[in-house]
């Protein structure tokens, strides 16, 4: 249980943690990423990852994907707080495995070393759709589309082959199928 | 083409339609425009408080006492970081503020300027939502849109920053449009089944306890009224928050006093037996709850109220009904009525054992204390105070503290809107700047706020507020010369080390009252107390009056925290002492 519930109550037996994803629909205005990103640090909820991008540009709507986690309850808490943030239109929430979810993320990697090298590590990335954004002789970049354990498999594996630079996004989230969440 | 106006004119534009009478506030640099306006504007009347957080608590007690929305206007800066204790106050206990503040000319933001704060960054956490308003064609859209954030659903404060620029720029003004969809933040959205769920477990519950809170009293004096019809209609017993007091007649037998830390034996003891509680307009506190592993064992649990966050946030409920409680009421009285096989009778059949048990309870008398002929007691002040206002329509703020407590107990509330206090956030210096603002809403009714002399001192100031508009209100100040719930605490969990809480070099509240222009009273034994509140009533015009009591007083009963509701510690009528061990120590 995260710490913060209350001042003074005992902090019970701590409950199972699940892995949420929070997908909310946000007014795309001044300070809105700010008051999400408020109400998880004020009432001490975790962020593991974060994304956040305008989606809609004639309504000025911006999607954020947060990966969280924490007990039932907590998680139940924070749906129903950011369902009040005035600018938040919409929010849904998705267990990590939940199959009728696609969760992605994207890493962009560079990788300094010879030849050979560079080819070992293009192999080992090859189940997750490597694309090849910069190459010279003694570097390249690759872009890798995967899931977040996937990603961190990867760094570890390709750190003996010359990895020397990670960047990553956060995870974004999609329903399969032709329904759309309302 | 039409007029223009500057933004200025449209902050009380939008003033004037909201039916804005008063506002609260203290002129500075980044509001000097706002303020060079108010002349023109004859239907808002401008109460020039002491300091910002005063401005912000009379605003409170305004807004509590009218049922409308307080109005704050503070300059940049200084201004608006002092009203943060006021805005976060009433975001604790829901109360309806709207504060607009002054900000440094746009061009000037994120440059350090004089008396610049990031005022929107500030006050995100403590109010419903907040605007800084960089364009003057969004000024008089947020505006309105602030009054409806602050004053549907549950109420809370918003702020609206305005730059010094944005003041004096020009636009056309367009009256606001009749209700707009409200972005699904309106909660009414209990169903039919959910009502003939409650009424069935109603119709079972053996040892049936409600449970109100200020929410009752936020929904309106109409959702009081529903209460008192449905509590008679189905005979159950009945208890309440501290926020709320009054929405249930405190001498009617029905009630069986206030519950939680400082509550009654029969209100905590219901709880804890009981084996149906219905939650209405309540949020579980921990002030009420104590050890939640603990908290009514045996019962099934509804809960009534706006705002679905509240639910299962700290207990877990049966039964949630997500509504205005005076309409979840209105529809529950309708369906009792509707049933005319006589729930109402074959209920009160059903408890009339829990009654006898409650009636056993009551008997403990664990409001208590042994009165004294040479000291004044607290409880017998407040109680003196209570028998000598009771037949006039009697509006009652308080401090913080012990003598907030021997307010809630020992004062009775027959009506809805006659109690302020800070409960959520516990704010010292409250109930002055508060009555001031209750005065303000009710320029003839008595109000008076019970006072500590520790409290009081932090929003002194205020009283020049109350002699500059003629307020004629009283601070009865229970003055024990010590932090008393402090002292209280020191002395029951750490061995009577009175760590700074008692204030030496006090003033003679008698000459600061003086000093103010107004008047001062003492009263220092029993036999004269009466004569002076009289006294005090009596005077048409503020008054402070020195209360002194026994320092050593402590208020029971007490239930210490990491405890149930089933073990208080009573008075020193009781002789079981117990006392708060280890575990429960820490906690605190």
């Amino acid at each position: 249980m995260v710490k913060s519930k209350s001042a003074y109550s005992i902090p019970t037996k701590l409950g199972k943690l699940d892995t949420h994803i929070f997908v909310v629909w946000v007014d795309n205005e001044a300070g809105v990423l700010a008051r999400v990103v408020g109400l998880f640090s004020g009432r001490g909820y975790n962020i593991e990852s974060l994304a956040v991008a305008e989606v809609d540009q004639t309504k000025n709507i911006s999607r954020i994907t947060i990966v969280t986690t924490g007990t039932p309850q907590v998680i139940d808490q924070i749906k129903l707080q950011l369902k009040k943030l005035v600018p938040v239109h919409k929010v849904a929430d998705f267990k990590r495995e939940d199959k009728k979810v696609i969760f992605k993320e994207m890493a962009l990697l560079k990788v300094v070393g010879n030849k050979k090298k560079i080819e070992k590590c293009l192999k080992v990335c090859k189940s997750f759709n490597p694309v090849i954004l910069d190459k010279t002789k003694l570097s390249v970049v690759i872009q890798i589309t995967a899931l977040r354990r996937e990603i961190d498999k990867m760094s570890k594996k390709l750190k003996p082959l010359g990895l020397t630079s990670t960047s990553r996004t956060g995870a974004i989230a999609m329903t399969r199928g032709a329904e759309v969440f309302k | 083409m039409s007029k223009l106006y500057s933004g200025a004119e449209i902050v009380f534009k939008c003033l004037e339609d909201q039916d804005v009478e008063y506002i609260f506030g203290y002129p500075g640099g980044a509001v000097l425009p706002i303020y060079d306006e108010l002349k023109n504007h004859s239907s808002i009347k401008h109460i020039l408080v002491r300091h910002e957080q005063g401005a912000g608590h009379a605003a409170e007690g305004y807004a509590r006492s009218s049922g409308k929305a307080g109005v704050v206007l503070v300059t940049s800066g200084p201004g608006a970081t002092n009203v943060v204790t006021a805005l976060t106050d009433a975001y604790m206990d829901s109360v309806p503020l709207v504060c607009i503040s002054g900000q440094v000319p746009t061009h000037l933001i994120g440059t350090d300027a004089f008396q610049e704060c990031d005022t929107t960054g500030i006050t995100r956490p403590c109010t419903k939502h907040n605007w800084l308003v960089k364009d003057i064609k969004d000024l008089s859209r947020v505006i309105h849109e602030a009054f409806k954030v602050a004053t549907t659903g549950r109420p809370g404060p918003v702020l609206v920053d305005i730059p010094k620029d944005i003041q004096f720029a020009k636009v056309n003004y367009s009256k606001p449009k009749k209700e707009k969809k409200t972005n699904g933040k309106l909660h009414n959205k209990f169903s039919q089944n959910e009502i003939d769920e409650l009424l069935s477990l109603i119709s079972k519950a053996k040892k049936p306890v409600i449970y109100t809170g200020g929410g009752v009293i936020n929904s309106g004096p109409k959702a009081s009224d529903s209460l008192r019809e449905f509590v008679r209609l189905i005979g159950f017993p009945i208890t309440s928050t501290l926020q709320g007091l009054g929405a249930f007649p405190g001498d009617d037998n029905q009630f069986i006093g206030m519950l939680g830390m400082h509550g009654t034996y029969e209100a905590n003891n219901a709880m804890h037996d009981c084996d149906l509680l219905i939650n209405i307009g309540a949020r579980f506190d921990d002030r009420i709850t104590g050890k939640i592993d603990e908290f009514s064992p045996n019962s099934k649990k509804v809960h009534i109220d706006i705002d679905p966050s509240s639910i299962n946030k700290i207990i877990k409920v049966d039964l949630a009904i997500v509504g205005d409680v005076n309409e979840v009421l209105q529809s529950a009285i309708k369906n009792i009525n509707k049933k005319k096989n006589g729930l109402k009778t074959s209920n009160k059949q059903n408890i009339s054992k829990w009654w006898e048990q409650i009636q056993k309870w009551r008997t403990k008398d664990s409001l208590g204390f042994i009165n004294s002929e040479k000291t004044i007691k607290p409880q017998h002040a407040v109680k003196r105070l209570y028998e000598l206002t009771k037949n006039q329509d009697t509006f009652i703020t308080t401090e913080v503290g012990q003598h907030q407590m021997w307010a809630a107990q020992h004062y009775k509330f027959n009506k809805p809107n006659r109690w302020m206090t800070s409960g959520g956030l516990g704010t010292m210096g409250y109930g002055l700047p508060a009555a001031v603002g209750v005065q303000i809403a009710h320029p003839d009714k008595l109000v008076i706020d019970i006072a500590g002399e520790a409290s009081v001192l932090m929003t002194m100031q205020e009283m020049s507020t109350a002699v500059q508009y003629n307020l004629p209100i009283k601070i009865f100040v229970l003055n024990n010369q010590y932090m008393g719930m402090v002292r209280q605490w020191q002395e029951l969990l750490h061995e009577k080390n009175y760590s700074e809480s008692y204030s030496e070099a006090l003033p003679d509240f008698v000459k600061l009252a003086e000093a103010y222009g107004c008047k001062g009273i003492k009263a220092q034994n029993p036999n004269e107390l009466d004569e002076k509140i009289k006294e005090m009533v009596d005077h048409n015009g503020p008054v402070i009056f020195d209360c002194q009591v026994d320092p050593n007083e402590n208020c029971f009963p007490m239930i210490p925290s990491g405890k149930p509701h089933n073990q208080m510690i009573l008075g020193p009528n009781d002789k079981e002492d117990n006392k708060i061990t280890g575990k429960g120590k820490a906690l605190v």
